[in-house]
């Protein structure tokens, strides 16, 4: 984004809450409160420190309200900018703003959900569209469902091959301690599951889990003296396009192909200079779009892009190595969670599914039905 | 400026009003853009807009099957209609895997379970 500062702030805490089933009775801002605290411990900050906190959700209105009240916070600075699960890309950007320009010191970006525990009609319940609800369309899984057909119409892509999306994201999963999967998948497998809405089987669909997670965000001249390696914030780029499916211009090209130049742009870097690409994978329809809409392949060759493994352990670009919202963990809204990943990976603290030379991680984030995207380009250097 | 009383109507009621009269309605801007869904003034510039109707023929963008436990699977697709609009709709009549992208369809009225006009579609000519 234009008038921010590359390297000027970077991520110096991340951490999950529980994830997966929590017990009965845990509420969202319980496990934002339990990530903030781990968050805070992972850079060596206090709770006192944080001056500012970013947060979206679907179960409580407000959520920044919420969290000064539950853990006492003293806030120069609050924003519950909310876009869908790509919210916690957008706070990047805004706690960026916010740093740079001193209205605030120590920034906390903080999500948690329980809709596993309550159900994901209870959690995140559909507005009426008159326009659309009396179709008795399934959302958000018919309008990725739609992309998907559409895709396959205008470049062949093929339900094999939206299938290799998941079993790459479950083979990652399968490295990850925390992730929900727990056993491999095949492609056979994917196609014969419980269709939902056809392209689209139950294992094209995201998990429906609880978690939550936070980042800590400092100035970076402040994030050289805490306790963990920095993650950079070079670029952000964010990008609005509609609301509802029926008015997304072309729903074979996602509003990624604005996001991520602009955060290019900003990061001074280009898409080869990735090494690790985290990319919100709400269903497999996704990442393939993703791919092309970021550059890292043409429009329309996303299917053949993921065949063979590529985006699998040991295959030649790492994708959403967390196992991601397939096969690890998504709690409603994702976006924090490959934030946390990314800042991981930057690191080197991810043990079996550490990648080689991670020094530019990309983490993308969408809402709503390809609603919005937002970009966030993280180095381990400025 | 806004051709809209809100007191007295909204977008969605005269709408509303031409299904019931077994129309499928649409409105249009002073050069001729055809805009859907329904709203108090054009987007971009804020221009008064017209309606006009819809001859109700155009093909299919994009289709996919729901299947919901309990129910036959069926049918919900975007429609784009031949005035340069783009819908939510259902194509019905036959069979909802054999929906195809790009298929000619035209628009009929029928009533919902709560006996409200719904403009969905069935298979219409080939051009």
């Amino acid at each position: 984004m234009r008038g921010l500062k590359r390297g000027s702030v970077a991520i110096v805490g991340a951490a999950e809450s529980e994830l997966g089933l929590c017990a009965p009775g845990t509420t969202p801002i319980d496990l934002m409160a339990q990530a903030t605290m781990r968050a805070l411990e992972d850079c060596g900050l206090k709770l006192s420190d944080v001056d500012a906190v970013f947060s979206a959700s679907t179960q409580t209105r407000y959520p920044t309200l919420a969290l000064k009240e539950y853990l006492g916070l003293e806030l120069q600075y609050h924003d519950n900018s909310h876009i869908g699960g790509a919210s916690f890309m957008t706070h990047v950007a805004h706690a960026m703003m916010a740093l740079e320009q001193g209205l605030c010191k120590v920034a906390l970006v903080t999500y948690g959900s329980t809709q596993r525990s309550v159900s994901r009609a209870m959690a995140s319940p559909r507005e009426h569209n008159p326009y659309e609800t009396p179709y008795s369309p399934f959302l958000p899984s018919t309008a990725y469902a739609m992309a998907a057909a559409r895709h396959m119409h205008q470049y062949g892509t093929t339900r094999e091959q939206l299938a290799q999306v998941a079993v790459s994201a479950r083979e990652w999963a399968l490295k990850n301690p925390v992730a929900w999967e727990k056993t491999p998948l095949s492609i056979q497998q994917v196609l014969d599951a419980k269709m939902v809405s056809y392209p689209l089987s139950v294992r094209d669909c995201c998990l429906v889990t609880d978690g939550g997670g936070a980042i800590v965000l400092t100035l970076s001249e402040r994030a050289r003296d805490l306790r963990k390696k920095p993650a950079y914030v070079l670029g952000v780029g964010e990008a609005l396009s509609h609301l509802n499916i029926s008015n997304m211009p072309d729903l074979t090209q996602t509003a990624a192909s604005r996001s991520g130049p602009l955060a290019f742009e900003m990061a001074q870097l280009s898409v080869k200079d990735v090494d690790l690409a985290m990319l919100y994978d709400a269903f497999t329809i996704n990442t393939i779009l993703f791919l092309e809409d970021l550059g890292f392949c043409p429009k329309g060759e996303g299917g053949r892009f993921v065949e063979g493994g590529r985006i699998s352990p040991g295959g030649a670009l790492p994708v959403n190595t967390n196992g991601g919202g397939l096969s690890y963990c998504h709690p409603g809204m994702y976006g924090l969670m490959l934030l946390i990943e990314a800042t991981r990976q930057l690191r080197g603290e991810c043990a079996e599914r550490q990648i080689g030379n991670c020094e530019v991680a990309l983490a993308h984030g969408n809402g709503g039905v390809l609603s919005s995207q937002a970009t966030v380009v993280l180095s381990s250097h400025v | 400026m806004s051709a809209f009383n809100l007191h007295n109507e909204s977008p969605l009621g005269i709408y509303q009003q031409f299904c019931e009269e077994g129309h499928l309605a649409y409105q249009e801007t002073p050069s001729g853009q055809a805009v859907f869904f329904p709203r108090v003034v054009s987007p971009m510039n804020g221009e008064r807009l017209s309606w006009k109707i819809s001859k109700g023929e155009g093909k299919v963008y994009s289709t996919t099957v729901i299947y919901v436990k309990g129910l036959e699977p069926y049918n919900v697709a975007l429609i784009d209609l031949d005035e340069g609009f783009r819908m939510m709709s259902r194509v019905e009549d036959m069979p909802a895997h054999e929906v195809s992208i790009g298929m000619r369809v035209k628009m009929k009225m029928i009533k919902d379970k709560d006996g409200k006009a719904l403009p969905v579609f069935v298979k219409g000519e080939t051009l």
